[in-house]
């Protein structure tokens, strides 16, 4: 049913015959790249570890461009860094000396328009920083600094400080590979809510195929080293999903497809 | 129990003070040490009281020295960690020339300084300078230089410049490894105008303590060591204290997660 209306959708990220290499002897991190993801959809790329991911995210972020072929991005060629795009990784990455509320803040004091009209609007700023903390659970912790705050509620504000300028698309490099198994199922609804309610684009590189399973429309195995996409997998199950679905035998089929893909790339 | 502890960790450095104080007189005392040798506390304490005038005068010449030197210290060790720590070919480019100067002896300097600018206070402030800025250098450009590339990546991502995320988070970043790096600075600056002054200076502790111990008057050479190591730990501790008001997010771990 989601893929219906995400084939429907506009393109929002488009990869022609993608090559990169970071210098010119350590050949190409990933290599001949084409896929396409659609306006609000929600796509994971799963593979051994150093296949290329983190790679691919610095391509669609516009962090470095292609050595070859084209990223397109929100219809655009991608040319340097996009203002569209919010970034959270396995680290929370939060400033230490910025409360949670001012966190949030700092993509506000970079993006325009929200840089210029940060002194007139910075109350009606503040007011949507904490609207956003509350949605992932976090209210009262507005004031707390990080190293106060759990692992778990780190990554949250970590994710509400991608979210915070609306990007239309938000990329997640194993934001939740760093928490406990409980944490991270509880984030991943975090995430799902988040999703459903502004249907952002999202891209997820994670090592975890139950998280892509379960978060995902669309799953992506790449390879090993030079990472190329071997497989593009449509995820079946109806939305919205519940955490007991990942117990049902139509998600451990699924799992189980993708794992045993990810096994013979091992073996090679 | 708690505040027990509190007291004895409050009480704990006099408490060495008065020990060190106590078995230095008794040696002294027992094994009848000649004072041009090494001259007992109570002898330094009587020295005191005789020329409290003087000894207040001299000091006063070496703390403002000391402080001048030490602030051009600070201005010209950010500006330098702001370079070096901002760019990778700076740092290459500037680093080993910089640890180079640092490994000049700098009462060996000093000569060159008076042949330029003559005795007294440029020399003083120069040297004082000289010998407290490299921890400066070296601690903002590794507070600027150790960024987390994911942070950076979050902020570039966003479209910000280089002085976007120098000003937003290398700046804020390398403030403790400043405020580390003065406590350092200000000892090293009291060095620096003292060994300046001890070859060419009519005035300031450095000349005071010079011109007693060319007269044998061992407990007055002592007071301006007492002198000197009372300043230093008082401005030690002030920016101890103004470290600890800056960037306490730094120094944390008594709270506990919530």
């Amino acid at each position: 049913m989601n893929t219906a209306v995400a084939s429907s959708a506009r393109t929002m990220v488009d990869f022609k015959a993608v090559d990169l290499a970071y210098d010119a002897e350590g050949g190409n991190a990933i290599e001949d790249i084409n896929l396409t993801i659609h306006e609000g959809e929600f796509v994971a790329i799963v593979g051994p570890s150093g296949c290329g991911k983190s790679t691919f995210m610095k391509l669609v972020s516009g962090l470095r461009p292609p050595t070859k072929g084209s990223v397109t991005v929100d219809g655009g060629v991608v040319r340097g860094p996009l203002k569209i795009v919010g970034m959270a990784f396995q680290a929370p990455t939060l400033l230490p000396w910025r409360t949670t509320l001012d966190n949030l803040m700092l993509p506000l004091e970079i993006v325009e328009p929200y840089r210029s009209n940060l002194k007139s609007s910075r109350a009606q700023f503040h007011e949507r920083a904490r609207a956003l903390l509350k949605t992932v659970g976090l209210q009262g912790n507005e004031e707390k600094f990080p190293w106060q705050l759990s692992g778990g509620m780190q990554q949250r504000a970590s994710i509400c400080r991608a979210l915070i300028h609306d990007p239309k698309l938000l990329l997640l490099d194993e934001p939740f590979g760093a928490l406990d198994a409980f944490t991270r199922e509880e984030l991943w609804c975090v995430l799902r809510d988040l999703w459903s309610a502004k249907r952002f684009t999202v891209v997820l590189v994670t090592h975890d195929l139950r998280e892509a399973t379960f978060l995902a429309d669309t799953v992506y195995v790449m390879s090993k080293r030079p990472g190329r996409m071997l497989l593009r997998k449509e995820i079946p199950l109806e939305r919205p999903r519940d955490l007991e679905i990942t117990y049902s035998d139509t998600f451990t089929a699924i799992v189980h497809e993708l794992r045993e893909h990810i096994g013979r790339i091992r073996k090679t | 129990m708690a505040t027990r502890r509190n007291t004895l960790d409050l009480l704990a450095p006099w408490l060495v003070i008065a020990a060190v104080v106590i078995v230095w007189e008794l040696i002294c005392r027992v094994f009848q040490v000649s004072e041009f040798i090494i001259p007992p506390p109570s002898s330094i304490v009587s020295s005191l009281l005789e020329f409290p005038g003087p000894i207040a005068w001299h000091s006063w010449q070496t703390l403002w020295r000391t402080v001048i030197g030490f602030g051009i210290g600070i201005v010209v060790g950010i500006v330098l960690g702001f370079v070096i720590g901002s760019s990778r070919f700076m740092y290459n480019a500037i680093y080993p020339v910089m640890v180079g100067f640092n490994s000049v002896p700098k009462a060996a300097v000093v000569p060159i300084l008076i042949v330029w600018f003559g005795i007294g206070t440029v020399p003083a402030i120069i040297t004082a300078f000289l010998i407290c800025f490299f921890p400066i250098v070296v601690n903002v450009a590794t507070g600027l230089a150790t960024l987390e590339p994911e942070l950076e990546d979050v902020l570039r991502s966003l479209g910000a410049t280089r002085l976007d995320v120098l000003i937003k988070v290398g700046l804020p970043r390398s403030l403790p490894y400043f405020f580390a790096s003065l406590k350092v600075a200000i000892t090293l600056a009291f060095v620096g105008t003292v060994v300046s002054e001890i070859s060419a200076s009519n005035d300031g502790i450095g000349y005071l303590m010079m011109s007693a111990g060319s007269s044998m008057r061992m407990g007055l050479v002592f007071a301006g060591l007492l002198v000197i190591s009372v300043m230093a730990v008082v401005m030690y501790y002030f920016f101890a204290a103004l470290e600890k008001r800056m960037t306490g997010w730094a120094t944390r771990g008594m709270e506990a997660p919530t």
